[in-house]
């Protein structure tokens, strides 16, 4: 579906060369939600600009369902971007145009007539749940809803790709999570192949199947979204994963709890996939002498499974405590002894 | 009443003056706009990193805007009398007076153009883009609309600043109320006639004033 090959941009500013991405090779499936996470200035603004040929490549070639997007220009890539299409983190609407006017946008520039522009929009403001609201103007929306219509005005063409730049980053927590679920339902509805760039963690992990991540250019890590979770390499990846899985192995958060529960032994557990949804625990607590305590708790729901953590204080002999931990290893549980108190 | 207020008022001829007064504004501010709107949409798309990235094109038409704008209107009319008479015959009257207030106002408010213009997100303008709009498509549904009330708030204050042009293109004879109160006020010692004068540029002043505020506040939907 898209197909990046030895894609390099270098920025010549006079003075300084600046590799803003660096020789990325990557492909993405039709109907996949693709994130790229990295910290500012790591290049993915620029890698997602390359996909619809909003910049140009120094080298190597963008490949979008057989055609080669850094190969053509004029009409034809203003034809090929009706079918890539892009939402922004601050939105971009126009505000002298309302609502419905804002969603026509993309369909006047395709030519297409005015009966069936107001058709697509109210088919589009009822898909964003944005009923009641066509006559607003972007000024009178919260970002929430204004984000719906940029997803609106982003879906009017039938696009094939939808790039995301960092399309949840102006928002608050909660709105964050309705836009994405919109955008996983869009992904199911529609079999659209969302790319989307971030550096929330907590994005990737709730809607993506499977990430990269960028560091001075290039793609470091790559991986299934529940596998990078599960063995991040990177220690770039190992601080986004903790963003979202708390940081309970800090020397600092094992030495309080050990205060906390200075009775017998401290435990963590790292459930992947299913597991985590077993009922593991209660048949613990019923088939061993161990009384179980939970100190911590974390689980992160990825779009292939959960993954999560848990901390236990087991109190028991040494003897039943040994083999609670066995039953657990045997169900494919990680344990971690944290030491004794 | 009137005559014994203004007795040298001579008030067909002052109404005569006032509706020179108005179609010299009128049809200059018409050609300022046109003129205006596109040198400024050409400096602003020239300039570095824009759609038409042009430098000699950028250079060019920012030295001619610059030159026009500096040079002080009533050394401007004279510079262009040549020009003027070519043009339009003659280098008395109403019509005469227009070139040299088109060419001079024009490039005051292709700087205006250019300054609202600067002020749009650039996000919108990169949004468009990603939409596979051309750049004529930008320039009408993007450029245009989204600077709309800067660009009308910035053609009140050109319109404004053009009825003070008429009235000193007035002292050298293009007719108005500069005309009148100049030749019939100042020089014969009529001060009802200057004091008349004044007050009707003031209303004509304060009634463009009123109306491009109300479009301005109308067209602004932020």
């Amino acid at each position: 579906m898209i197909e990046l090959k030895g894609l390099t941009k270098v920025f010549d500013t006079g003075k300084a060369r600046l590799t803003a991405v660096d020789h990325v090779d990557l492909r993405v499936p039709a109907g996949e939600i693709f994130g790229i996470i990295g910290y500012s200035g790591a290049g993915k603004s620029t890698l997602i600009r390359l996909l619809n040929g909003l910049e140009k490549p120094s080298e190597g070639s963008v490949e979008i369902n057989g055609q080669n997007i850094t190969a053509i220009s004029g009409p034809k890539l203003r034809k090929a971007r009706q079918k890539v299409s892009m939402i922004f983190q601050h939105f971009n609407l126009l505000w002298s145009r309302t609502v419905r006017e804002n969603i026509e946008f993309p369909l006047e520039i395709a030519g297409v007539g005015k009966e069936e522009r107001r058709k697509r929009s109210a088919e589009l403001i009822e898909l964003v749940g944005l009923e009641g609201r066509e006559t607003a103007y972007p000024a009178q929306l919260s970002g929430g809803q204004k984000q719906r219509v940029g997803i609106a005005r982003a879906l009017a063409n039938d696009p094939e790709v939808l790039l995301c730049d960092e399309a949840t980053s102006a928002l608050d927590p909660q709105t964050t999570d309705a836009i994405l679920d919109l955008l996983v339902d869009i992904n199911k509805r529609l079999g659209l192949t969302i790319v989307l760039i971030t550096h929330e963690m907590h994005v990737i992990r709730k809607i993506c199947h499977r990430v990269a991540v960028m560091e001075d250019g290039r793609v470091v890590e790559l991986g299934e979204v529940l596998h990078v979770f599960q063995h991040p390499k990177e220690n770039i990846t190992k601080r986004f994963v903790a963003q979202v899985t708390e940081t309970e192995d800090s020397a600092e958060t094992v030495r309080h709890l050990r205060e906390q529960y200075p009775e017998g032994q401290l435990v963590k557990l790292i459930f992947v996939g299913d597991q985590a949804e077993q009922p593991i625990l209660t048949q613990l607590i019923r088939e061993y002498q161990v009384e179980v305590n939970i100190v911590h708790g974390n689980i992160s729901h990825t779009q292939r499974g959960a993954y999560g953590t848990l901390i236990l204080q087991l109190k028991g002999t040494a003897d039943e405590i040994a083999k609670a931990l066995a039953f657990l290893g045997a169900h494919d549980v990680q344990t971690e002894v944290m030491g004794n108190a | 009443m009137l005559e014994t207020l203004f007795p040298n008022v001579d008030w067909p001829a002052m109404w005569e003056a006032t509706l020179e007064t108005i179609y010299m504004t009128a049809v200059s501010t018409l050609f300022t706009f046109i003129i205006g709107l596109v040198l400024g949409v050409v400096l602003f798309l020239t300039a570095p990193n824009q759609l038409w990235a042009n430098k000699v094109v950028n250079w060019l038409s920012g030295a001619f805007v610059n030159i026009f704008r500096s040079i002080p209107f009533i050394i401007l009319i004279i510079l262009l009398i040549p020009f003027t008479k070519f043009l339009i015959g003659s280098i008395r009257g109403p019509n005469a007076a227009l070139p040299a207030l088109i060419i001079g106002a024009a490039p005051f408010y292709a700087r205006m153009v250019l300054i609202a213009l600067k002020e749009i997100d650039k996000g919108v303008i990169e949004a468009a883009r990603s939409m596979g709009a051309t750049t004529w498509t930008i320039i009408r549904k993007v450029l245009l609309p989204e600077s709309k009330p800067a660009l009308i708030s910035g053609i009140t204050v050109t319109a404004i600043a053009l009825v003070g042009y008429t009235a000193m293109a007035g002292i050298i004879g293009a007719g108005g109320l500069g005309t009148l109160a100049f030749l019939d006020g100042f020089q014969r010692s009529r001060e009802d006639v200057t004091l008349v004068s004044t007050i009707l540029i003031l209303v004509i002043v304060f009634a463009v004033q009123f109306v491009g505020d109300f479009l301005t506040s109308r067209s602004d939907k932020r």
